[in-house]
Order: structure tokens, then C-alpha cells, then sequence
């Protein structure tokens, strides 16, 4: 194992009812250090948490602790506390009591007690409130008596689970600057789950991005934000322009018709990519200067900047820019090599692939019905006898989401939602593939919708060696 | 909601049903046959002190018996799997679809000599009466009221927030710490009103003891009821004390309760 590492979760695997809530997660948490695990509901990362604190054990993988395997130890016999979601504050006693529980647990004498108590308390900034019941503490002081209550018994870690996520915006920033304050006084190793890229950013040191159950990208705050490894990153932290590209050669990205210079390397030719534009890295032009063209459709003033959509060939950009343009007005856009970010496609293909059985043929009609993971799908337009293997390449904008709910497939799980600038580029998971779409509407991720396919663009093409039968 | 108005009919109802028959028996529990003023009754109630003691002994075991099958019970159902709790508790609640006057009949037919228990333990070659003594009156009453003891301790468990036992184990408690400092005080309000639906009934009831116990060791409720038909005088004298020993038993018990409830 890496030296130095407090923490470290080897090929973690959990799995609930069938459904993976961790795949492969491999982590490493350094002494001291203040640790984020982000990402979006559902993401794993709270399973994540729980499985270091002790109230889950992962179906296969290893925990280490100091160096020690630490699998199947009960969560009171390891060295981390934990601050809960909605604090779990013990309802039955007043907040020394609540201070004080790990303290008495360990058997330590009285006078001991009320001196750490007493002190941990003035470090959340809680003095004079020992004698209150938890129920009458606000959120944030509730939230002060969990953090103490857990800090008060020395851990090596301290896990802090989307501890802020009850409080209102103001208090939020300030318990934020005073929980990095409290970690950099204490001196502990904190891992800190939250959904907020903001928090994370503002306070760790090394964030952890995650999303179904994998982690994305381990990195400082400084090199999410700059250097995001995948699309995904990329959206979730910050704003960014993602759109569809193609890599030409190194160096070369071809993106809305225009090629342009980057700073990256290593992808084949003509490879798919997804580009990365931060709407402050745009720079405004004349139009007759720049490489690419907009009109602008919307600017609102935000204090520092303006804050300005851009329609260039159908896809919207967002830009940030000091300068003020006009709605109306048409710009030239430019953007410097090195903040062009280019990343591989989430979706390995640019088109879904994948192969089927005809079940049956009408000729008259001109209709086939094939099988696609067990449900009858009819395609007009086709014929092949009966039993032919076909591999067909439906490209994205052959699936939509069934607005009455009855679709093809249903129950298919909303694995990404990214915005091309014109459409937002879902990836949905049904039980043997993944479908890689296109819709106009917002959806949810991590959330189950219907999909209806649309075979009128899709191409079709018997496999070799297919048992046909001979009509 | 601050409105009054829905309650009117259930006023009616106390006043009409409660209220009156209440001030009923004050009135008959202080006067005499011909309408007098009269203390005899309640000076009459000292020939039952024994009944009284017989009786309160029989809850008091019975409510204790009822706490140690419930508390159990109710702890392994409030963490069972949801579809499991609720079998559980239709099971609990299956025998009181039952009239009451049958399921003592068949604890009657269960205990009686030569009924199927009694023969099955002479084959071992023990006699023990079944019947007709004051453990098969505990007994009638542990199954009677059983369910109101298991309710309201597995609805408050239910509702301890399972992060809490989580926290307490993160601090550093056992299973059996755990259940001490947590689930246990916070458990409390149930076993107080849980105590409190087993014990008044059982103090008060009549006809188990008749069916089940010995002929001459009758509970008060049963010897209100045979007194009633005669004399509504010292019934009602008997009715009232019987009341006053119950809300006095509340009053310690509720106190009892929030100071448990303060961890104090």
C-alpha cells in the first residue's frame, strides 16, 4: 500500500438487491488531509462513508486503517467518528450529555470529562449551552454540538456526512470556513461527503468526484476544476460549454464546422471527443477576428461580469466576459489552446451498436419485429427472414423518452445528462445494454424513465455465419 | 384547525355517557336506600381491603409478565424486515377478532381436569392443577392483554431514528451499551403507556377470574359486578374507590415516566 496513507479502500464492491451501489472503488485518504467525496445523488458516496465508519461491509475489498485491514471490525472498535446527515443528536439528553457520551464510554474519570467537554464546546463556539436540551438548539448549533460530540472523543477521522445540507445559505458559508478552521486547529484527517461543488471546493483539499458508484476523478480543487478527466467532471464541477467534437490529429480539434488549436494529444484520428470550454475562457473579438461566430441572444448583468448566451450554429454558449455586448449583436469567439480542454467520449461509441434476432417478417407489409432484451420491437421499413442475426446502429437521436410512460423499454436507470449547447446527451442503462440519447427536456439522473426507439435512421446489416433460415 | 366545532359531538357523547354516569355513582356511592345522605357505603368498601390487595397483586404481576414477554417482542419486530413487522402485528391483533367471552372459554376447555394439557402431563406423571387457581387467572389476563402492552413500546421503537443507534455505536458503544443509553431511555414512553393500557384493565376487570380462578379468590371487578345487582350503593362506593386507587397509581406512574424521559 501507498505510504502515508491513513485510509485506503482496495477494489471495493457493494451491491444491494441486485443493483451495484459501488463498483471498484479505489481510494486513498493521506494523514491530515481534508477529503471531499462529491458527486450527485445517488453516486455512492455516502455508502462510501459508511463503509469506512463501519456500518456496512462491502460485499468484496478490502478497508485498510494505519495499515491495518480493518474488514468486519464493529464500528464502535474503530478509530473514526462520525458527523451525521441530520446530526442524530440523542434526543433523551441536553448537549454535555450529548458531548460527553463517547467521553463516559470510555470510561474516563468525571473531572477528565467535564474539562474536555468544556473545552471541545468552546472550540464549536457551543459555551454556556451544556445544561440546554438538543431540542431547543437551532440547526446550526445543533449541527455544532454533533461536530463536537464527535471531535471530543480524538479520532484519526473524522467523517462529516452532507453535514450542512439542513442549514440556510448564510450560515452554510460561514460553518464552512469555520469547519476548515476547526480541521486545520484539530489537526485531524476529515472526509467530507457532500453534493454542493462549491463546498467542495471551498474546502477540501483533495476532491474526490464520483458518479454510479466509480470515482471520476481524485484531485486538488485547483485540478478538477482546471483540468476535468471526462465530460462528466467537467459538468458537475463549475459551468463549462461541453460540445461534440472530433480530434483531427494532435493538436487539431474540428468542433461546429472550424477547426482549432489544442493542447492535447494522444487521441486517434477523427476520433469523437467532447470539448471543454469554461465560460470565462472565452474571449470576445470582432467577429472578423475570431475563428468562431455567434449572435448573442441574452446577456444579464452578475456584478462581476456579464453573463452572456451566444448562438453559434445552432448550439448555445455560455460566456462570462467583463466587456458588455448587445442582445442582437453578432461577436466573434476565441479561446486560447490551452483552455481547450478535449476529453474522451462517456459513451464509447457515437452511435448505439448492437446485435438482435428478427422474429418475425411480414414482406407485404415491409415490417420486421426483432427482440431486444426480451420485448417485441416492431421496424417498419426492413425485411430479413425470420432468425436473422442483424447488428444495427441506431444513432442517438433514434431513442426518446416515452411521454405517456409506455415505452419499449421501461425502467431504463439515467446514468449522465449532459448539455451539448442545442440538446442534452443522456446515457441510460437498461438491464443488458447502455443506450446513448438525445433530448430536448431536462431530465434527472439517477432517476428510472420509458424509452421508445425509432429505427427510421438506423441501419441494418445481417452477420455473417447468422443461422437464417432460407425462405 | 383551530376549530372547536368538530368536537361537539364527541362532548355530547362524554357528557351524556361519561360524565353523567359518573356523577351517577358519586351520588349512589354517598346516599342511602331511601335517598339520604349516608356514609355507610363508602365505610362498607373496608370489608374488601383484601379483594382490593388480591386484585392490585394480579395486575401488578400480570402488567409485570406482560413488560417482560413485550418489551422483547417488541424490540425484535420494530427491527424486523417491514413485511415481517407487519405479519407480526396481525398475528398479535389475529386473536382479538374474538369475542373475549370465547377466548376464556378456550383457555377454560385448555386447563380444565382432564383437558388436553392436563392428560398430556399426567403421562409424565405430574398433577398440577391447571384450573381454578390464581396463575391461570394471570394467565387469562397476560394473553388478554398482551397486544396493548406490545403496541404502543413497538410504535414508539419504530420510531427511534436508526442513525442514533448508529451514532452510539460511532462513540464507541457496544450492543449492549447501546441498548442501555439509548434504546432503552428513549423506549420509556412506551413502556409507560404500555403499563398503563395492561395495568388499568387488569386491576379493573371481571370475569376472568370467575371463569379461571378459584370461586373465593375473586378480583374487586368481579365482586362489583354481583354486588351491583343487589345493592347500588356499596357498588358504586366500590366502583369510585377503585377509581381513586387507579388515578392515584397514574399520577406515580407518569411521573415516574417524565423524569426517566429528562435522564434524570
Amino acid at each position: 500500500m501507498a505510504k502515508g496513507a491513513l485510509i485506503s479502500l482496495r477494489d471495493i464492491f457493494v451491491e444491494f438487491d441486485g443493483e451495484t451501489i459501488l463498483n471498484s472503488i479505489n481510494l486513498e485518504i493521506k494523514n491530515k488531509e481534508f477529503v471531499t467525496l462529491l458527486g450527485p445523488s445517488g453516486c455512492g458516496k455516502t455508502t462510501t462513508l459508511r463503509i469506512i465508519a463501519g456500518f456496512l461491509e462491502p460485499n468484496s475489498g478490502e478497508v485498510f486503517f494505519d495499515g491495518e485491514k480493518i474488514n468486519g471490525l464493529p464500528p464502535h472498535k474503530r478509530n473514526v467518528n462520525t458527523v451525521f446527515q441530520k446530526y442524530a443528536l440523542f434526543p433523551h439528553l441536553n448537549v454535555f450529555e450529548n458531548v460527553a457520551f463517547g467521553l463516559h464510554l470510555k470510561k474516563l474519570p468525571k473531572k477528565e470529562i467535564e474539562q474536555k467537554v468544556k473545552e471541545m464546546l468552546a472550540v464549536v463556539d457551543m459555551k454556556g449551552y451544556e445544561k440546554r436540551p438538543v431540542s431547543k438548539l437551532s440547526g446550526g448549533q445543533q449541527q455544532r454540538v454533533a461536530i463536537a460530540r464527535a471531535l471530543v472523543c480524538d479520532p484519526a477521522v473524522l467523517l462529516l456526512d452532507e453535514p450542512l445540507g439542513a442549514l440556510d445559505l448564510k450560515l452554510r458559508k460561514d460553518m464552512q470556513i469555520e469547519l476548515k478552521q476547526i480541521q486545520q486547529k484539530t489537526k485531524k484527517t476529515f472526509i467530507y461527503v457532500t453534493h454542493d461543488q462549491e463546498e467542495a471546493l471551498t474546502m477540501s483539499d483533495t476532491v474526490v468526484v464520483m458518479n454510479n458508484g466509480k470515482i471520476e476523478q481524485i484531485g486538488s480543487p485547483i485540478d478538477i476544476y482546471n483540468e476535468p478527466d471526462n465530460a462528466f467532471v467537467a459538468d458537475f464541477i463549475g459551468e463549462a460549454n461541453i460540445i461534440n467534437g472530433t480530434m483531427l490529429t494532435d493538436y487539431r480539434v474540428k468542433l461546429l464546422g472550424t477547426e482549432l488549436e489544442c493542447s492535447d494529444t494522444g487521441f486517434e484520428k477523427n476520433q469523437p471527443v467532447d470539448v471543454v470550454i469554461r465560460p470565462e475562457d472565452v474571449e470576445i473579438l470582432p467577429p472578423d477576428d475570431a475563428p468562431l461566430k455567434g449572435k448573442v441572444t441574452d446577456v444579464v448583468f452578475k456584478g462581476v461580469h456579464y453573463e452572456m448566451q451566444v448562438k453559434c450554429k445552432n448550439c448555445l454558449w455560455l460566456i462570462h466576459s467583463t466587456k458588455c455586448s448587445k442582445k442582437g449583436e453578432t461577436v466573434g469567439m476565441y479561446v486560447t489552446p490551452d483552455n481547450i480542454h478535449i476529453m474522451k467520449k462517456l459513451f464509447k461509441t457515437a452511435n448505439n451498436e448492437f446485435e438482435t434476432v428478427v422474429l418475425a417478417c411480414d414482406e407485404e407489409a415491409n415490417n420486421i419485429t426483432i427482440d431486444i432484451e426480451g420485448k417485441s420491437i416492431a421496424v417498419q421499413g426492413q425485411c430479413y427472414p425470420q432468425g436473422t442475426q442483424l447488428k444495427v446502429v441506431l444513432p442517438p437521436s433514434g431513442i426518446y423518452i416515452a411521454g405517456d410512460g409506455n415505452g419499449d423499454l421501461n425502467e431504463t436507470y439515467i446514468e449522465s445528462v449532459i448539455y451539448k449547447g442545442e440538446y442534452n446527451e443522456i446515457i441510460v442503462e437498461s438491464d443488458e445494454h447502455k443506450w446513448l440519447m438525445q433530448s430536448y427536456q431536462d431530465e434527472q439522473v439517477a432517476t428510472y424513465v420509458p424509452i421508445c426507439f425509432d429505427f427510421t435512421d438506423a441501419t441494418f446489416e445481417p452477420i455473417k455465419g447468422g443461422e437464417a433460415d432460407e425462405i | 384547525m383551530k376549530s372547536k366545532k368538530p368536537a361537539t359531538p364527541y362532548l355530547f357523547w362524554m357528557v351524556l355517557f361519561t360524565l353523567v354516569p359518573f356523577l351517577m355513582i358519586c351520588y349512589y356511592a354517598v346516599t342511602d336506600n331511601a335517598g339520604n345522605l349516608s356514609l355507610k357505603p363508602l365505610s362498607d368498601v373496608v370489608f374488601y381491603r383484601e379483594v382490593y390487595f388480591n386484585s392490585f397483586i394480579v395486575a401488578v404481576v400480570s402488567t409485570a409478565i406482560c413488560l417482560v414477554l413485550a418489551y422483547p417482542l417488541s424490540y425484535m419486530l420494530s427491527r424486523a424486515r417491514k413485511s415481517s413487522q407487519r405479519l407480526g402485528v396481525m398475528l398479535l391483533m389475529l386473536p382479538m377478532w374474538m369475542n373475549f367471552l370465547l377466548r376464556i372459554y378456550g383457555w377454560m376447555v385448555l386447563l380444565q381436569n382432564n383437558g388436553p394439557i392436563d392428560t398430556a402431563l399426567s403421562l409424565f406423571g405430574l398433577d398440577i392443577p391447571l384450573i381454578g387457581n390464581r396463575g391461570a387467572v394471570i394467565l387469562g389476563m397476560v394473553y388478554e392483554y398482551l397486544p396493548f402492552m406490545v403496541l404502543p413500546i413497538y410504535t414508539v421503537m419504530g420510531k427511534i431514528d436508526g442513525s442514533l443507534v448508529e451514532a452510539a455505536s460511532d462513540l464507541g458503544a457496544n450492543r449492549l451499551n447501546v441498548f442501555k443509553k439509548v434504546i432503552l431511555p428513549l423506549s420509556v414512553p412506551g413502556i409507560i403507556s404500555g403499563v398503563t393500557m395492561v395495568f388499568v384493565p387488569s386491576a379493573s376487570t371481571f370475569l376472568v377470574a370467575q371463569y379461571l380462578g378459584s370461586p373465593d379468590d375473586l378480583m374487586i371487578g368481579d365482586v362489583i359486578e354481583k354486588i351491583f345487582i343487589s345493592d347500588f350503593h356499596t357498588g358504586s362506593a366500590l366502583s369510585l374507590v377503585l377509581m381513586l386507587v387507579i388515578v392515584v397509581f397514574l399520577i406515580i406512574m407518569n411521573k415516574f415516566g417524565d423524569e426517566e424521559a429528562l435522564g434524570v
